[in-house]
């Protein structure tokens, strides 16, 4: 009855515009060629997504599944026409995009809900925006409230709502407007456990039950679960040296789909090894550990954005466990995203503390002492093993080469400037910092923006 | 299920149960309204009154005329506050929208608010009263925009300030659903700019009050003109050296300052509390005694009703603003082309107007006319650094204690506020009166009157800034045994520095500004001089002589602008960097 008045208004109000028919499942909605992304750098144009080329078609829910940096966000704003492509074309429905797309409506991670409107107004922007009447818009409004769930709301603030009410009114918001595919940037990573699992089986249920407003879906997600459990096809994005699909994966699993299912499993595994990028790209046959430590320079191996606090407690859980564990269980137990291990994992693979073997995490010899000593031990033991990080060798070098043991970070800062954005330089130099801080290699004066070797270090 | 009940039935019998209970509330709000408007009508008609140049007005001292005057008085502050708002809107926009205007318009900006507004009265009073000759509407506008011009430039920073800093979901929020441009402005841009516009036009709007008296009753080219209001019957009884009658004036300016921050301000920045860009309920928020009150009564409830149509037509008309789009595809070269030409026929402006300025100026006196302005500057330089030290030390220390103490707090922050709206001006005859009496040279007591406004500004920045050190900093440091020379080294001092630095800019541009008429006063057929560049805008103020005043207001400005980039600028970046809790 619902979709009866929806569909009924949509009518009425596309009467005017006389639109193009209702697409038929696997019609083309979106589609991109050889689409390139860069942004201006400190040192040229820095790609950031390089030679896309991707269909979206009518009927299917398309997951775009990478870590942070490989350009899935990029490549969700360049098919809603937000964000201009470098080269490559961007259709919609086979008419290249000149602004933004009218056939999509967005649902964002931060929910992106004006706090000075009720549930009401915010679901109602979308129609307002294109001019239906008061009353028609408010009906409309309270239809798309009723079937997302939200009844009983109306008159709230977001403010006043949970996270997961709040998520909803975003795709109250986005679905009242009937788009013909779905953009979610990243939806449920800012709820609970518990909230993002219960909204995301409601959606997929009104997905299946055909009530679906719209016509497909593009889901931006860096956690593989909710890919498998909701997509039918999975975009696996790699980000090095910039975005490029690295793989495509079809679900062919029937839903509601069963999380114990061996089948379920088997996909999450394949789609984590890809991921992760071991099995293939970044490692050479017979080389466990990617490049060897005397061939890492600071452009091809960037340190990973870990803290010694953080690379030192996942090195003491490991040894906990026997000094080996499944990445994936790990990753799980803890509740955290593989976002937030992986650099940490990376981390402890360039000093050396932890090698990965398939699935596994294995800390060496050196990793075990690491993990296991006190303060002082450990520090000895990372400082011996800092060097390794090619950008701290680096610093620790050149401050060595200076007369008087300082050099400005003005200096490192343009020498990275060749591979990385000004934010990936910040980063590299405050990890950087923080690794020969408590290596006590060097010191770092933020005042004067100024590296200083520490004085026993000089040796 | 009692909440499944249809919306429609809903809205209904609340609003029925609403209008049942009309209440005494709503015959109050209703009677107060009214009242407004009758007297808005009123203090009107007053304005548009014959008058011609030939004649001085001579301004009527019997204290029943104060409510009226000061009616007046308010009547323009609040035009002035309406003009800046749409000044802030029109400039605010063309900056953040268009990237070419951004970068003559924001430094442009920046030059203006330094530029000491009193200086230019002269030719806003002469300009304005050509622009309506034979009617006090020329009067009228000067002193609208002389106020407007204190006004408007820090709400248009803050505003600006907001359209460039929006969330970056809100921006793709309004194009990805294809709002219209008039939608992204009045439901997005407005609204996320509100608490900045609300709390800047407060601040504006208590440093106009300083503008109004100052420009109410001026001498232009050796004629005197005054407009009815508070500021120009002060002036008449400073003149009479009448301490009674200018008792009166301070009195109806101090309930005039009160009410309209009880009345007006008050239940606003309440209000503005719902454009919090937060995701939970702040545990501290604005009250008002009155909005509390007019949020009980049916009337926001009825005006709404009647406006919604009004607001639907006007969203239906603003369509033809367009949608929020950015073309994905952009024509270097024809971008460039415009640049150019953009910058070239910008800069022929600029350097006609500068060669037109030399030439005048060449031709009028020569361009040594720079020189002794330059040197006086330097009178009136000393005079801000002292005033500044002088305050921080006393004020630093005072507020730091009330900060500290949320029951002092509680008591001295409202004061605090009223005291720095308080034109300060209002009070120069007193203390003129005191200067004779005490034989103390101007040249020092210029400096008191300088302070006698810009010192608050110091004062309460000190307090917020000693609130917002956190408690639990304290308990450490009390842990710690950390007290005396060594607590305010190592905590106070770092912990309200950024908002003593604040305070600092805002008393130091308002003391120039304050040197104008603090450096020349009278009491009672008196006139006391001060050497300084305040002294010597002043004279060229009243003598209408034009490329004197020129030069001095020139010089002041660069002075400021000096100052501020040599100075507050560095302790901005160093409180920003270093201090920043």
């Amino acid at each position: 009855m619902v979709l009866n008045t929806l569909r009924t208004l949509r009518n009425a109000r596309h009467a005017v515009a006389a639109p193009a028919p209702r697409p038929a499942d696997g019609e083309v909605l979106l589609e991109t060629v050889g689409l390139t992304k860069a942004y201006a750098g400190a040192d040229g144009e820095l790609p950031v997504l390089g030679g896309i080329d991707l269909q979206v078609r009518a009927g299917e829910v398309v997951a775009l599944l990478g870590k942070s940096g490989s350009g899935k966000s990029t490549l969700l704003r360049c098919l809603a026409g937000l964000v201009p492509p470098s080269s490559g074309t961007v259709s919609y429905r086979g008419a290249p995009l000149t602004g933004a797309n009218p056939g999509t409506a967005m649902v964002f991670q931060t929910f992106a809900l004006l706090p000075w409107l009720t549930v009401l107004q915010n679901v109602e922007l979308g129609l307002e925006a294109r001019g239906v009447p008061a009353d028609a818009r408010s009906d409309a409004a309270r239809q798309a409230i009723d079937l997302i769930g939200l009844d009983g709301f109306e008159s709230a603030y977001p403010k006043e709502l949970s996270g997961g009410m709040r998520q909803r009114v975003g795709f109250a918001r986005a679905l009242v407007v009937e788009p013909d595919v779905l953009m979610m940037d990243e939806p449920f990573s800012a709820l609970d456990v518990l909230t993002a699992e219960n909204l995301r089986g409601e959606l997929m249920e009104l997905w299946e039950s055909g009530q679906f407003p719209t016509r497909a879906i593009v889901l931006v997600t860096h956690n593989i679960e909710e890919a498998v459990l909701m997509a039918d096809r999975i975009v696996v994005l790699g980000s090095r040296p910039y975005g490029t699909i690295r793989e495509t994966f079809e679900v062919g699993l029937d839903r509601p789909r069963d999380r114990n299912a061996p089948a379920f499993e088997e996909l999450i595994d394949r789609v984590y090894r890809t991921m992760t990028g071991r099995a293939k790209e970044t490692r050479l046959p017979g080389r466990p550990e990617g490049l060897e430590p005397d061939r890492r320079t600071p452009a091809n191996t960037p340190l990973p954005g870990a803290s010694v606090d953080g690379l030192s407690g996942l090195a003491e859980m490991v040894a906990h466990r026997g000094g080996s564990c499944d990445l994936a269980d790990l990753a799980d137990d803890l509740g955290l995203e593989i976002d937030d291990v992986l650099p940490l994992v990376d981390a402890l693979e360039l000093l050396g503390f932890a090698a990965v073997s398939g699935d596994d995490l294995v800390l060496t010899d050196r990793g075990t002492t690491f993990a296991g000593a006190d303060v002082r031990r450990s520090k000895e033991i990372f400082a011996a093993a800092a060097p390794d990080a090619p950008l701290v060798r680096l610093i620790t070098t050149s401050l060595r080469q200076s007369p008087d043991g300082t050099l400005r970070a003005g200096f490192f800062r343009d020498v990275l400037a060749h591979h990385y954005t000004s934010e990936q330089v910040a980063q590299q130099l405050e990890t950087a910092t923080d690794w020969g801080r408590y290596a006590e290699l060097y010191g770092y004066d933020a005042e004067r923006e100024e590296y200083r070797l520490d004085a026993g270090a000089t040796a | 299920m009692s909440f499944r009940t249809s919306p429609a039935t809903r809205v209904t019998s609340g609003f029925a149960g609403r209008l049942a209970r009309l209440s005494w509330v709503d015959a109050v709000v209703a009677a107060a309204v009214l009242v407004l408007f009758y007297v808005v009508l009123q203090v009107g008609h007053g304005t548009t009154v014959r008058f011609s140049t030939d004649q001085s007005i001579k301004v009527d001292t019997d204290p029943g005329r104060l409510p009226y005057d000061a009616a007046r008085s308010l009547l323009r502050m609040f035009i002035a506050l309406a003009a800046s708002i749409v000044f802030t809107f029109g400039y605010a926009l063309a900056a953040a929208k268009s990237r070419r205007l951004e970068r003559i318009l924001i430094p442009a900006l920046d030059i203006l608010q330094s530029v000491p507004v009193l200086g230019f009265l002269t030719v806003a009073v002469t300009g304005f009263i050509a622009l309506f000759p034979g009617s006090m509407l020329g009067l009228e506008c000067a002193s609208i925009f002389a106020i407007f011009t204190s006004q408007a430039w820090n709400m248009t920073f803050g505003f600006y300030h907001s359209l460039t800093s929006l969330p970056r979901e809100l921006d793709e929020l309004s194009r990805s659903f294809r709002f219209t441009r008039w939608m992204r402005f009045w439901r997005v841009e407005v609204p996320s700019g509100m608490i900045s516009l609300v709390w800047n036009g407060m601040l504006s709007f208590g440093g106009g009050w300083f503008f109004l008296v100052a420009s109410e009753a001026i001498s232009v080219n050796n004629k005197d003109y005054a407009l009815p209001g508070v500021g120009s019957y002060a002036g008449a009884a400073v003149t009479d050296g009448d301490l009674g009658k200018v008792g009166w004036a301070i009195l109806t300016m101090a309930v005039m300052v009160i009410g309209v921050n009880f009345l007006f301000w008050r239940p606003l920045t309440a209000w503005a509390e719902k454009f919090k860009n937060e995701q939970s309920e702040a545990s501290e928020v604005q009250r008002s005694v009155v909005l509390d009150f007019l949020r009980r009564s049916n009337w926001p409830r009825l005006l709404g009703t009647v406006l919604r149509p009004v607001g639907r037509a006007l969203s239906g008309a603003g369509r033809v603003f367009g949608t929020d789009d950015r073309p994905l595809h952009v024509d270097g070269a024809r971008r460039r082309t415009g640049d150019i030409t953009f910058t070239v026929v910008a800069g022929a402006l600029i350097l006609w107007g500068l060669f037109d300025l030399g030439r005048y100026l060449h031709d009028e006196t020569g361009l040594g006319v720079f020189g002794e302005p330059l040197l006086l500057g330097l009178a009136t330089l000393a005079r801000v650094v002292v005033l500044v030290a002088v305050a921080t030390v006393v004020w630093v220390p005072i507020g730091v204690k009330i900060g500290f103490s949320p029951r002092l707090t509680r008591i001295a922050q409202p004061v605090v506020q009223v005291l720095a709206s308080f034109p300060a001006n209002f009070l120069f005859p007193l203390a003129v009166w005191f200067f004779l009496k005490t034989g103390l040279s101007i040249n020092i007591g210029g400096i008191l009157l300088m302070a006698l406004g810009a010192q608050w500004y110091i004062l309460f920045n000190t307090i917020a800034g000693a609130m917002s050190i956190p408690s639990d900093l304290r308990e450490a440091m009390d842990d710690l045994g950390v007290r005396g020379l060594q607590r305010w080294k190592r905590l106070i001092l770092p912990g309200v520095f950024p908002s003593y630095v604040t305070g600092g800019i805002t008393a130091s541009g308002g003391a120039w500004n304050a040197s104008i008429v603090a450096e020349v006063v009278t009491f009672g057929g008196t006139t006391l001089t001060a050497t300084g560049l305040g002294a010597y805008i002043a004279k060229a103020t009243a003598s209408g002589d034009f490329p004197h005043l020129l030069a001095g207001v020139a010089v002041m400005s660069l002075y400021v602008v000096g100052l501020n980039r040599l100075l507050w600028r560095r302790l901005y970046r160093l409180a920003d960097t270093r201090f920043a809790l």
